[in-house]
């Protein structure tokens, strides 16, 4: 494991996730999920297709709302109360895999609408820290054009840069390369690591399994909508204790 | 076994096409003789064009503008050797009676208040229409409505100006009272607060102050207010009112709150089962039955309240197909930045849904604008019934074509205009490259 990255964990907690449920209508998605994320950390949660990896990391923004059990993202409470649902947004970054950009704004306008209606930003400044992440993402010289005249991977640049701008403690990612051409996971991943090497709190759901062994600090297994096993990722791969765990990893690395 | 390997060791340079693809020919070739069944079809269509043509245009072309009724436009067409039923049209009529056409039984002598009040109508479009060259005129839409109903309706001038000020009360009451009461009071305090001042304050201060000041044009009753004003009048008014009212509709019938959705839903259908002109009887003559005796609701304001009301249920339609359009990731990406619902509405949401609807939304413009000329079967004076009236006139009893025609290019010229408008808008729109 690197050095350098592991230092960086701190014994802070940054989210914690205490029996959670979830049902949508009768069906049970996420079944006793209990975990920690500190801050600094890097985790990589993966498993098959429907096992409630998405739904997890959605719970944890109230992009959907859990029934059972109790979340604490940065020492906030999820509630139904929406000023604490609005808090813990503004706290909590999001990439989806469809990168959802908005269609009709400038990657600019993109990059600046959240901070300057949500956080109250001065247009310039927020337009100046927006250069300042689109540099990072290395795609400045598109800040003027429209999210369709950009390939795949320089949207999910943009999007990772347009979650950036709101400043947020927590980055949450699902599965931010499986809609790429394989020639553009890599400047996306390159991205996320960059991201990584900062300090900044993240939980990837993803596939990348190089991405994995090289940033992540721990990988979750989940399947049915429980977390199997989780390990540092040298563990976890080398030595993968379950069953399920097992037959994911000669599923996805066997080909 | 075939032959796989293969290697090109010359590379092609670039060649022009062969000449019957491009240019006028190539043209031709594609869009009108493209096969046996399309040269037929087109040699058809020009056949047609030409018959058509070779009709209408000898009738339209004649010098009869000068004829001061049909017997005299006959003599007119007589003398150029014209005999029969078809021989020419008279256009004598258009010519006296085309002024009645656009403004019904206005008083002749006030005319320039309709028409002070046209070319307000584009001043106040224009910061709407071409938002980046002209929104410092924005204040100037938002009054633009009371200066219509003080231009043409005359009267003192603190009746429009009270009525303007029960919707300052409301904003003033939203700007300022939504940070100590809360939002919902406030926004129900902005609803409240407006129609206490409309039914019990407006009237009698606005009288105190016309004794004192009066600033009165003279009045005219809307039973003289006709022609295309009153198309127009009905058909403005409705198109700007439907917009937002369908909007909120449109919402609303998406909405989690049961009732306010069950509310929508019901009005949408209900609106949408009964025919306009049902609603246009209502307007006439039940709705006087449900108000207070002796309160005065103009017939015309009753109309184009209808009018709205039955846009506004199609519009939310339309708009709500734009939204069903919407993937859920817009939503998702705007909740996911702390954008609240109004914000990602206003910002994300709509913006695109509308784009995706001005089609629909243009069409039903259109539509009801066309629709005012309903208006004609509760006895206002919309062109189509002028034009009633004027052949009730011995000198043009008779014509028909002619007055037919005229309202005819007019309405086209308009539903024209906001149909190129709307592929224009379509154009600059365009963002998303697909
Ligand atoms: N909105 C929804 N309504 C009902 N079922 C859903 C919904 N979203 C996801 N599911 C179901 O929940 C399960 C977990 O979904 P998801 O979290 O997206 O899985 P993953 O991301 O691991 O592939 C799947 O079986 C899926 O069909
Ligand atoms: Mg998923």
């Amino acid at each position: 494991m690197d050095e350098s990255a592991q230092m960086t964990v701190s014994n802070e907690v940054a989210i914690r996730i205490i029996s959670m449920n979830k049902w949508y209508g009768a069906f049970h998605v996420l079944r006793d999920i209990d975990m920690t994320v500190y801050r600094g950390e890097r985790i990589v949660i993966c498993g098959p297709s429907g096992s409630g990896k998405s739904t997890l990391i959605r719970c944890i923004n109230a992009l959907e709302e859990h029934q059972k059990g109790k979340i604490v993202v940065d020492g906030t409470v999820l509630s139904s109360d929406l000023k604490n649902i609005d808090k813990i947004r503004s706290e909590v970054g999001m990439c989806f895999q469809h990168f959802n950009l908005f269609p009709h704004l400038t990657i600019l306008e993109n990059c600046t609408l959240a901070p300057i209606q949500v956080r109250r930003v001065p247009k310039k400044e927020a337009e100046e820290t927006a250069m300042h992440f689109l540099e990072k993402v290395k795609i400045p010289e598109q800040a003027d054009k429209y999210p369709g005249q950009l390939s795949g991977g320089q949207q999910q640049r943009v999007a990772i840069a347009r979650s950036l701008c709101m400043r947020p403690r927590i980055m949450l990612f699902d599965e931010p390369t499986s809609a790429l051409d394989p020639e553009m996971i890599k400047e996306v991943l390159d991205t996320m690591i960059q991201l990584a090497e900062e300090g900044m709190t993240m939980l990837c759901v993803t596939h990348e399994m190089g991405f994995a062994r090289q940033v992540a600090n721990r990988v979750i297994f989940m399947d049915d909508g429980q977390i199997v096993e989780q390990n540092e990722p040298e563990e976890f791969f080398g030595k993968p204790r379950s069953d399920r765990t097992k037959l994911f990893l000669s599923q996805i690395l066997g080909h | 076994m075939a032959q796989v390997a293969y290697v090109r060791h010359k590379m092609l340079p670039e060649q022009t096409p062969p000449p019957n693809s491009v240019g006028t020919i190539g043209w031709l070739r594609t869009n009108l003789f493209s096969g046996w069944f399309n040269t037929l079809l087109t040699i058809v269509a020009v056949l047609l064009i030409f018959r058509l043509l070779a009709n209408v245009l000898p009738w339209a072309l004649v010098p009869t503008w000068g004829g001061t009724s049909l017997g005299n436009c006959r003599e007119i067409l007589q003398e150029m050797g014209r005999e029969g039923h078809f021989a020419g049209a008279c256009w004598g009529v258009i010519r006296e009676r085309w002024l009645q056409l656009f403004f019904g039984f206005y008083p002749s002598e006030i005319y320039w208040r309709p028409i002070l009040a046209f070319f307000g109508l584009f001043v106040a479009l224009s910061p709407i229409l071409f938002p980046e060259h002209a929104f410092r005129l924005i204040g100037f839409s938002a009054i633009y409505p009371f200066i219509v109903v003080y231009l043409i309706w005359g009267g003192s001038i603190w009746g429009p100006v009270m009525a303007l000020l029960g919707f300052v009360i409301g904003y003033m009451v939203l700007k300022f009272l939504t940070e100590p009461l809360g939002r919902l009071a406030a926004t129900i305090a902005a609803f409240l607060l407006p129609v206490l001042w409309w039914l019990f304050l407006a009237s009698p201060i606005a009288g105190t102050f016309a004794n004192v000041l009066p600033l009165a044009l003279q009045p005219v009753e809307s039973a003289k207010v006709g022609g295309f004003m009153l198309a127009f009048i009905i058909g403005v008014t409705g198109i700007a009112a439907s917009l937002p009212i369908g909007i909120v509709l449109a919402l609303g019938r998406r909405s989690d709150l049961i009732i306010l959705k069950g509310i929508c839903v019901g009005f949408i259908e209900f609106i949408r089962g009964v025919p306009l002109i049902t609603l246009l009887f209502v307007a006439s003559t039940l709705l006087n039955i449900f108000m207070p005796p002796g309160t005065k609701f103009d017939l015309v304001l009753r109309v184009t309240i209808m009018v709205t009301l039955f846009s506004s249920a199609y519009m939310a339609e339309v708009i709500r197909g734009g939204l069903a359009a919407l993937s859920k990731g817009q939503y998702e990406a705007a909740d996911s930045l702390g954008l609240d619902y109004w914000q990602s509405q206003r910002l994300i949401i709509m913006p695109q849904a509308l784009k995706i609807s001005i089609p629909g939304i243009v069409g039903n413009f259109i539509g009801l604008f066309k629709d005012t000329t309903l208006v004609s079967v509760i006895a206002l004076w919309d062109p189509i019934l002028l034009s009633t009236n004027i052949r009730a006139d011995t000198n043009w009893n008779g014509i028909l074509w002619e007055l037919y025609g005229f309202i005819a290019v007019v309405f086209f010229i308009t539903c024209f205009s906001m149909s190129r408008y709307s592929m224009y808008l379509e154009r600059k729109l365009a963002t998303d490259h697909r």
